[in-house]
C-alpha cells in the first residue's frame, strides 16, 4: 500500500507573536458573570464578534482565582483569536487580563462598567469592537508550517468502540504528526484511573513521570474525599454504560489509546501554556468535555480532535472541535455531529493506518478553514473550571 | 475473510467486544484478535448488543477481567463462557 504524503503546511492566520491561528475570531471576554449581559449586547451589535459568557469571576481567591485568570488570559492569547475586548465590573482585574493578553502584540482593550452603567459601556465598547472586527476581516490566510498546529484531544460519551477504533485513530495521527514538530495535549486526569501506572510510564523523564503520579493522586484523593457512593453513573456515565463500558479501568485503557505510542514531556497545570517545545503534554483537567476543551484552548491549542462513541455534541467558541466516531449507529443517527466516520475499522474494511490518514486530511481541511459540524451547528461551550467555593 | 462479530484487543484478554449490531443467543460468532491477527469462534449464550462484552471463558466470583491485556475489574457474580459481561456481573476495583 502506498504511504500517504502528509502535507507539510496549512493555511492559517499568522499572529504578531509568531504563532498561527486556524480561526480569526474577535472575542468579547467578560471578566465576571455580571458583565455577560454587556458582552452579549456588544456581540449582538457588532457582526464578526463573539461573546464568551460564563458563570464566574467574583470573590474567587487563591489557586482558584489564579486558574480563572489563567483561563481568561490564555483564551485571549490563543492564536485563533485576532483581537480581544475585555469587559469587567471593576477596572483592576480587567486591566490584569488586558495587560497579559497585550504581550502577544494583538489588539486588546479593556472596559469596566462600574460608575458608567451597561448602556454607555455598550455604546463605547461597540465602537471599539467595530474597529477590531473590520480590522480583523482584512487578515488573509497564509501558508504556515504544519508545526504551527497545536492539537489537543479529549474523548466523550465514550463506549467500547472508542477504545477499539476512534481513540486509536487519534493515536495513529499523533504517531504520524509528532515527528513533524506539532504540539499535542491530552488531559482527563480522573479518566486515566485504572491505567495511571501504565500512563505514568509514558513520561519521557523521571520528572515527568513523578509529576504525573502526583497530579493523578491528588485528583483521585479529591474524588474519594467527595464521593458519596461508588461513583456509579458518574464514572463511567450512564451513556458509557449503555455503550458497553463497565468500569473506570476499562474506560481509562480505552481513553489512553488516544496518545498512540507517544511519550509526554511535561505535565501542565489546567490552562497552562506548554513551554518545553514541540511534543506531547499531559494537562491536569476534569474529564467533563466542555471544561477540558476550554482549558486546553486556554493553554494555546488551536485545533481539537474529539472521538466519541455514543455521540457527544460539544464545541468550543475559539478552538474548532473535530468529531470522529467508530460507532456505526452513532454515525448514522447523529450524522450532523460527526466530522469523520471510522466505523469501517470495526467491519475491518479500513485499518488504523488508513483511518489515521483520513483524520489527518480532515484535520487539515478544518485547519484551512472548513467549518466543523459543531461550528456549523453553533456549539460554543465555554466552561470555566472552578476549584472550590468563592469567598 | 470470515465475518467478524467480535473483536478482542489482546491475546491475553478474557473478554471480547461485539462489533455488529447484536449477536443472538446460540449464534456461532467469528472473533478477531487485533494484537496477533488471529481468528477463532465462540458460541454466544445470550443476546448481546453492539459494544458490549462477551465472556471468552467461565468466571467465578473474585476473578479478574482482562481487556487491553490489563486488569479492568473483578467478577462479582459467576459468568459462563459466551455470556454477557457488564455491570450486573463485574465491578471496578478502584472506587
Amino acid at each position: 500500500m502506498v504511504k500517504m504524503d502528509i502535507p507539510k503546511s496549512f493555511l492559517g492566520y499568522k499572529r504578531e507573536n509568531g504563532r498561527a491561528g486556524t480561526r480569526n475570531h474577535v472575542i468579547i471576554l467578560p471578566v465576571d458573570d455580571i458583565s455577560n449581559a454587556c458582552a452579549e449586547a456588544v456581540s449582538n451589535n457588532i457582526k464578526g464578534t463573539i461573546a464568551l459568557p460564563h458563570s464566574y469571576g467574583r470573590l474567587q481567591f487563591g489557586a482558584d482565582l489564579e486558574l480563572h485568570f489563567r483561563t481568561m488570559i490564555g483564551t485571549g492569547k490563543n492564536p485563533n483569536v485576532a483581537a480581544v475586548i475585555v469587559i469587567g465590573i471593576e477596572p483592576k482585574w480587567t486591566k490584569r487580563i488586558v495587560d497579559a493578553i497585550a504581550k502577544t502584540g494583538k489588539p486588546v482593550e479593556g472596559f469596566s462598567i462600574e460608575g458608567v452603567g451597561d448602556i454607555d459601556t455598550i455604546a463605547k465598547v461597540s465602537k471599539k469592537a467595530q474597529e477590531f472586527s473590520m480590522w480583523a476581516s482584512e487578515k488573509q490566510r497564509e501558508e504556515c508550517p504544519i508545526s504551527d498546529l497545536w492539537i489537543s484531544v479529549k474523548c466523550g460519551e465514550s463506549d467500547t468502540t472508542s477504545g477499539l477504533a476512534s481513540n486509536p485513530t487519534v493515536g495513529n495521527l499523533m504517531d504520524k504528526l509528532e515527528p513533524l514538530g506539532v504540539h499535542l495535549c491530552f488531559g482527563e486526569t480522573s479518566e486515566l484511573t485504572g491505567a495511571e501506572n501504565v500512563c505514568a510510564k509514558r513520561g519521557k523523564t523521571k520528572e515527568a513521570q513523578d509529576k504525573f503520579m502526583k497530579t493523578w493522586s491528588s485528583y483521585n484523593d479529591f474524588i474519594l474525599k467527595e464521593a458519596t457512593n461508588d461513583l456509579s453513573e458518574s464514572q463511567p456515565t450512564a451513556g458509557n454504560i449503555a455503550g458497553g463500558l463497565t468500569t473506570i479501568e476499562e474506560k481509562a485503557f480505552g481513553n489512553f489509546q488516544k496518545i498512540g505510542s507517544r511519550e509526554f514531556i511535561d505535565v501542565l497545570e489546567p490552562a497552562e501554556e506548554p513551554s518545553k517545545g514541540k511534543g506531547l503534554y499531559f494537562m491536569d483537567t476534569s474529564s467533563a468535555a466542555a471544561e477540558c476543551v476550554t482549558l486546553q484552548a486556554a493553554g494555546g491549542f488551536n485545533i481539537h480532535l474529539f472521538p466519541t462513541g455514543q455521540g457527544n455534541i460539544i464545541g468550543n467558541p475559539i478552538e474548532p472541535v473535530i468529531k470522529l466516531t467508530a460507532n456505526p449507529l452513532t454515525a448514522k443517527t447523529m450524522s450532523e455531529h460527526i466530522d469523520l466516520d471510522v466505523s469501517k475499522i470495526l467491519s475491518r474494511e479500513m485499518n488504523l493506518d488508513q483511518a489515521g490518514d483520513e483524520l489527518i486530511k480532515a484535520t487539515l481541511k478544518v485547519a484551512n478553514g472548513r467549518l466543523t459540524c459543531a461550528e456549523a451547528l453553533g456549539h460554543k461551550e465555554f466552561v470555566m473550571t472552578k476549584l472550590y467555593r468563592s469567598a | 475473510m470470515a465475518k467478524t462479530d467480535i473483536i478482542i484487543h489482546d491475546k491475553k484478554d478474557n473478554v471480547g467486544v461485539i462489533v455488529v449490531e447484536k449477536v443472538s443467543k446460540g449464534q456461532d460468532c467469528g472473533c478477531w484478535i487485533m494484537e496477533n491477527d488471529a481468528s477463532n469462534n465462540i458460541k454466544s449464550e445470550a443476546e448481546i448488543p453492539l459494544g458490549h462484552k462477551i465472556a471468552l471463558q467461565d468466571f467465578k466470583e473474585g476473578d479478574t477481567i482482562i481487556k487491553y491485556g490489563h486488569d479492568i475489574g473483578k467478577v462479582v457474580k459467576s459468568i459462563k463462557k459466551g455470556d454477557h459481561v457488564h455491570v450486573h456481573n463485574v465491578k471496578t476495583k478502584k472506587w
